[in-house]
């Protein structure tokens, strides 16, 4: 383990470069060599599992699950399959979270950190090959990481094959089983689990899914130790992680923070806010809104948030200012996602498009009757019954925000559109969505 | 050993049948789709159960073992 | 040597398989028509979805079992020499060849339609719906088969049949290529063109064909069973 590094903050983000990527020289200049390299070293790579277990890393791509149980699972399946089966390892900065750019960042910026960690991972659950899924949009992240990797051959390899896999822009495009299905051959969609990818996934073997931050972290861990990891955080949420912020604040961007600090400080880092702010959307498209009164009081830790129904998720926050309209941001959004799906399913291809035909009623004034049992109903029948989270997480979007907006929303039922709902756009959506209200 | 109902959302097209064989535990929502009873199924159904599977015409629906209806990442 | 057998004389066998023949024909069209109406997704509280799929296939297997009574009965009957083989290798017989032939094609048809059905669990859906669309295929060869080798064609019941069974048939065709409309507008169009080519052949072809003088010998019967047979 590399001598004592300093357990502040910035941990992933340290030494970032104000432009291009840090090269590999320098990468390994400033964190040392990579270890289980050596032969005897490779044999013992499993003890890495142990080091995350301690240090409790959870994933970043927005299930936050025990990284290490994955690991020991990808692991125990490989070790059940027949020779020719050897796990193998997906990197996903497949970010399809529109408000998010933090994978996209660490692939630009800080490529080899990333790297390794995908590197590392494959040695601990003796996997032979990694795989690398960069959006196909995401040009210069694609470039840096192409470089990088060819930096890594002139060095002299991983002993293991590393390649890129483009996936086409969509909300699910990055969810597991949908990269799964796009390395297989097959389209970016979502299929039915069991079995699961840590079981059977890529050409059949048992398959590792880890975020591109996720892997990140790994890296450090394996540097450093579970006891410096743990250094910052809570117990419960140990370590830092990475939060894109965007809204209404003067330096929307990548932060890094400790798990467990307050919004505030957060909000402060990046310039303070722009506006009043009306309120916070937490984790992403697929997340909760909270009332921007509770902002004081909020805690960046998934589990402080979750006595409030939230989480980090993705580590999107979004805050939303009061001179907008939430109505007309959460119709649009609600709209977006619903053309988002993958269109496999009924009750979520059926389910959304009538929650975001409802929305949209209530947006223009028009709202036929009983317009929020409805949704209400059509959220029921939507959620869990579809092959993936995506209509779950866009129930829990669209929950919270009839009960945080209930107000502009009555309002909106009984005067149609307001003069804020011809403002410009706050959360960012990658096709526009026009709505016939706002025109 | 317990028997429960579990639908592939991917292949069903909202055909039905399983809701006309099996509308003891099986019914449709506002699409056609079937909104599943997960419990185990009793003795006197699993029959009628494997009927409802077998006129499934994409083998959507299945009658699975033990497993309890669970979502894991 | 036609006339002295025993008790079941040839001449049944030529009546088992002439009948069983146009039975068969009507069950592949009821099977057809069943087959539009549960993809159509037709249903009603006297007939729910179950029942028509059900009955789909009960009467497709039906149908094979005719079939099998017609194939056998003419391979027994010794009148016209019909081996077990030209029962599934077409052309390849001596007894009117040609349209003996598409009768041999369109039971490797269904014989495909239906094996597959039985193990369609195992062969995965795409496979099974993949090789169940030849059933269209199978139908209009089979009638084409009827028409030309049969020797009941001539009659008004066979005629007022396989009219009746055609009209059917176009009438479950064109449900058919509407429902969906206007998803794979050319494939449906493509369908009902086919279908409509398919009838106006018929008609342009029946009078002069197996309607007209001497189409017993034009068909490829054999010049000894000619003429001078027993047969009517």
């Amino acid at each position: 383990m590399s001598p004592r590094a300093d357990i502040a903050l910035p941990r992933l983000l340290a030494g970032m470069p104000a432009h291009g990527a840090m090269g590999l020289a320098e990468h390994r200049a400033s964190s040392g060599e990579l270890p289980y390299t050596t032969r005897r070293e490779r044999r013992g790579a499993g003890a890495l599992i142990d080091l995350v277990e301690q240090a409790g890393l959870r994933g970043r791509g927005g299930a936050a699950f025990p990284v290490a149980r994955k690991l020991r699972a990808v692991t125990a399946a490989g070790g059940r399959t027949p020779l020719g089966k050897r796990p193998i390892v997906l990197a996903n900065a497949a970010e399809g979270e529109p408000a998010s750019a933090k994978d996209r960042l660490l692939l630009e910026s800080l490529p080899h950190l990333v790297l390794d960690g995908g590197v590392l991972a494959a040695r601990a659950v003796g996997a032979d090959e990694l795989i690398v899924c960069v959006e196909a949009s995401a040009g210069a992240a694609l470039q840096s990481v192409t470089r990088a990797l060819s930096e890594r051959e002139r060095a002299g390899g991983d002993g293991l094959r590393i390649g890129i896999q483009t996936v086409p822009e969509g909300y699910v495009s990055g969810q597991e089983s949908a990269l799964v299905n796009l390395c297989n051959g097959g389209p970016a969609k979502p299929t039915l689990t069991p079995p699961m990818p840590f079981q059977r996934g890529v050409r059949r073997r048992p398959t590792l899914i880890n975020n591109a931050e996720t892997l990140a972290h790994l890296t450090l861990i394996a540097r450093h130790g579970p006891h410096w990891f743990r250094a910052l955080g809570t117990p419960a949420d140990p370590g830092s992680a990475l939060l894109t912020l965007s809204g209404a604040v003067s330096h929307p961007g990548v932060y890094e923070i400790e798990h467990g600090a307050p919004l505030q400080s957060l909000i402060e880092a990046a310039g303070g806010t722009t506006s009043p702010i009306r309120a916070v959307l937490l984790g992403g498209y697929g997340g909760t809104w909270l009332d921007g009164a509770s902002i004081p009081e909020l805690l960046l830790s998934n589990d402080r948030l979750a006595c409030d129904g939230a989480s980090l998720g993705a580590g999107v926050i979004v805050l939303l200012s009061a001179e907008a309209c939430p109505v007309a941001e959460v119709t649009r959004a609600t709209r977006w996602l619903a053309e988002q799906s993958s269109g496999q399913c009924g009750p979520c291809v059926n389910g959304l498009d009538a929650i975001a035909g409802a929305l949209e009623e209530v947006l223009a004034g028009q709202p036929s009757a009983g317009v929020g049992k409805r949704i209400a109903h059509w959220s029921t029948l939507a959620k869990g019954r579809g092959a993936c989270r995506h209509p779950d997480g866009v129930v829990s979007f669209v929950a919270s925000a009839l009960e945080v907006f209930a107000e502009e929303l009555a309002d909106h039922a009984r005067h149609g559109p307001c003069d804020a709902c011809v403002g410009p756009h706050v959360l960012p959506l990658p096709t526009p969505i026009e709505l016939a209200a706002a025109a | 050993m317990s028997l429960r109902l579990k639908v592939n959302p991917i292949a069903c097209e909202a055909h039905g049948m399983c809701a006309e064989v099996l509308p003891e535990l099986i019914a449709l929502d506002d699409w056609g789709y079937p909104i599943l009873d997960e419990r185990p199924i009793t003795p006197e159904l699993v029959d009628h159960a494997k009927r409802a599977a077998q006129a499934c015409p994409t083998f959507a629906l299945l009658i699975e073992r033990d497993t309890p209806p669970q979502r894991e990442e | 040597m036609t006339v002295l057998l025993g008790a079941v004389g040839p001449s049944t066998y030529w009546y088992l398989t002439r009948s069983t023949g146009a039975v068969a024909l009507l069950l592949l069209t009821l099977s057809l028509a069943l087959g539009v109406a549960g993809v159509s997704r037709f249903s009603s509280p006297r007939w729910p979805r179950f029942v028509v799929d059900s009955l789909h296939r009960n009467v497709s297997l039906l149908a094979l079992a005719f079939l099998l009574v017609h194939i056998i009965t003419a391979v027994l009957d010794s009148f016209a020499p019909i081996s077990l083989l030209d029962a599934f290798v077409p052309f390849a017989g001596s007894y009117r060849p040609f349209w003996l032939g598409l009768g041999a094609i369109s039971f490797d048809l269904l014989l495909a339609v239906t094996l597959t059905s039985l193990v369609r669990r195992r062969l995965g859906y795409g496979a099974w719906r993949a090789t169940h669309w030849l059933a269209y295929a199978c139908w209009p060869i089979a009638l084409l088969h009827g028409l030309g080798t049969g020797s009941d064609v001539k009659s008004t019941w066979l005629l007022a049949l396989s009219i009746g069974c055609l009209a059917i048939v176009a009438l479950a065709v064109g449900v058919r290529a509407i429902t969906g409309w206007p998803e794979h507008a050319r494939l449906r169009g493509a369908a009902l063109g086919a279908t409509a080519v398919f009838a106006v052949f018929l008609v342009l072809w029946l009078p002069g064909g197996p309607l007209g003088h001497g189409w017993a010998q034009r068909s490829g019967t054999p010049t000894s069973l000619l003429a001078g047979g027993s047969r009517k």
